[in-house]
């Protein structure tokens, strides 16, 4: 994975933050990316560590918590196993608690961990040095985000557990950002963080089944969280090195601070999930910015933007569903949904699929249930 | 992560003689490279549960219209079709859950010839999308809602 970071040369400097943060964020990420292209590897990763880099004359601050942290998420285990490991040793959880978060047996999980801790058992007890620094972060932070998602994706069965896993990643990314381990991208991902969970409330319905964002009630967002997140997005933006977390977070800001779906600033998601894509190359991320563009120019642009990917990626037959729903065009809708609920992964988003085959089928035919 | 169930039946590789055709040796063989994958699965934390069932022989049917059950010796499928076993896996991706498989048909026969028995691999249902790119992807797109 292209694990690029758009380095700003000149910090934000006289002029203070400007009036559209992230406006400006979209300006001087796209200024960056141009410059990137132009700029060696080397160079690019000089810029990188001295960006990444604790301020000058700032104290070294020795916290084990930290030291463990990053040990936990060394760069040797795989993220899941990592994710798992930093729960047991960061998190404080039990070996059964973790277990029961990733739904697997506790001799299975205990067996995870203890091969996870041989396998770093021969790394120095220290924090990373400043030249390993900028990459010991990147782990750091791909681990949060996982364990945040872990635990931010379940809506039903063991959701209780699952939120923890939430909370965890949102407790241990405050800690490593009130340190001199922070940095832009973890400011972002904290705020990434803070601005998804923000919407939690009104994820789900009474039955725990998904409610998209379009249909969610903003009512429920939680405002503190809101504004928590968008100060901290801010206050990275202005430290001029912009990454895939910061980018992330801005998308997130700009959907929580519009009042509807219509209402929302379709454009600068669309040209923010653009650099995303650029900056992290995931299909993924190209299937979000086919719902931006179908919200900025209709549907049909949504398609286009879809036009020639990858059949099997997961997601891609719902959304194109959608879209030739809001097309007018049931038929194909209809079929993109019936495939899609036969390769659904996930319990929830199977009964999601179902209800709308049964719900399309319903419109088309009245007569037939 | 995901979970796999693997399943294996009765349908043979290229060499269809029963198992009570080989040799005793031929037996342990395959039964100890079970018991050797089956612990290096353990040791990597992948494998959640492995179980050997009985033969068809003790197998019974039951249907039910919700006050009278019903428990029959049949209509059963083709002997080849029942299951005889299965494992469950907690895997990163599909590619390794294919590979743990490929282990698994390749398990020797007679003459300690990989039996290349067909493994079924079957995806288990989440409890939620696990990928958080997928989730993202999942969340932010405004399905179901014309």
């Amino acid at each position: 994975m292209q694990e690029a970071i758009i380095t700003a040369a000149e910090r934000w400097s006289a002029g203070g933050i400007p009036d559209r943060p992230r406006g400006w964020l979209l300006q001087t990420a796209s200024r960056r990316m141009v410059d990137q292209w132009r700029s060696d590897a080397a160079r690019r990763e000089r810029e990188v560590r001295v960006a990444l880099a604790p301020p000058d004359g700032a104290a070294v601050h020795e916290d084990d918590t930290l030291t463990v942290l990053f040990l936990c998420c060394h760069p040797l285990l795989t993220p899941a196993t990592a994710v798992a490991l930093t729960l047991r040793a960061v998190g404080g959880l039990s070996t059964a608690e973790v277990a029961r978060a990733f739904l697997v047996p506790e001799a299975t999980m205990a067996q995870r961990i203890s091969r996870a801790k041989a396998k770093i058992a021969g790394e120095p007890f220290r924090p990373p040095s400043p030249d390993e620094h900028p990459d010991r972060l990147r782990s750091v932070l791909r681990v949060l985000y996982l364990m945040f998602n872990e635990g931010y994706a379940s809506s039903a069965g063991e959701s209780l557990t699952r939120v923890e896993l939430s909370e965890e990643a949102i407790r241990i990314a405050r800690l490593l950002h009130a340190s001199d381990a922070s940095s832009p991208e973890a400011a972002g991902l904290l705020a990434l963080m803070l601005l998804t969970d923000a919407r939690r409330p009104a994820r789900t319905d009474a039955s725990g089944d998904l409610v998209p964002l379009a249909a969610q009630d903003r009512s429920l967002w939680d405002v503190d969280r809101i504004a928590e997140g968008t100060a901290l997005l801010d206050a990275a933006i202005a430290h001029g090195v912009v990454g895939e977390y910061q980018l992330q977070a801005a998308i997130a800001a700009l959907h929580d601070q519009a009042a509807s779906a219509e209402a929302t600033d379709w454009s600068q998601i669309h040209a923010l999930y653009e650099l995303l894509e650029r900056v992290t190359g995931s299909p993924v991320v190209r299937l979000n910015r086919a719902v931006a563009a179908s919200m900025l120019d209709g549907p049909a642009a949504g398609l286009a933007v879809l036009d020639g990917m990858d059949p099997t990626l997961p997601r891609i037959d719902q959304l194109r569903a959608h879209l030739h729903e809001r097309a007018g065009e049931v038929d194909l809708a209809l079929a993109h949904y019936r495939r899609a609920a036969g390769r659904a992964t996930s319990t929830t988003e199977r009964r999601h699929l179902d209800a709308q085959v049964a719900r399309l089928t319903r419109e088309q035919d009245p007569g037939q249930e | 992560m995901a979970k796999y169930l693997l399943i294996v039946d009765f349908q043979s590789g290229p060499d269809d003689a029963p198992m009570s055709a080989w040799t005793e040796q031929e037996v342990a063989d395959h039964l100890s490279y079970y018991g050797r994958l089956n612990r290096s699965l353990e040791e990597t934390g992948e494998l959640l549960s492995t179980t050997i069932l009985t033969g068809p022989d003790l197998a019974k049917v039951v249907t039910s219209d919700g006050t009278t059950t019903v428990v029959t010796d049949g209509p059963f499928p083709e002997f080849k079709e029942w299951v005889a076993g299965y494992q469950i896996v907690d895997v990163a991706s599909e590619e390794r859950a294919l590979e743990i498989a490929g282990l698994v048909s390749a398990v020797p026969g007679r003459g300690g010839v990989p039996t290349q028995q067909p493994i079924q691999v079957r995806r288990v249902m989440d409890d939620g999308p696990s990928d958080p790119d997928e989730m993202a992807a999942f969340l932010e797109s405004a399905s179901g809602t014309p």
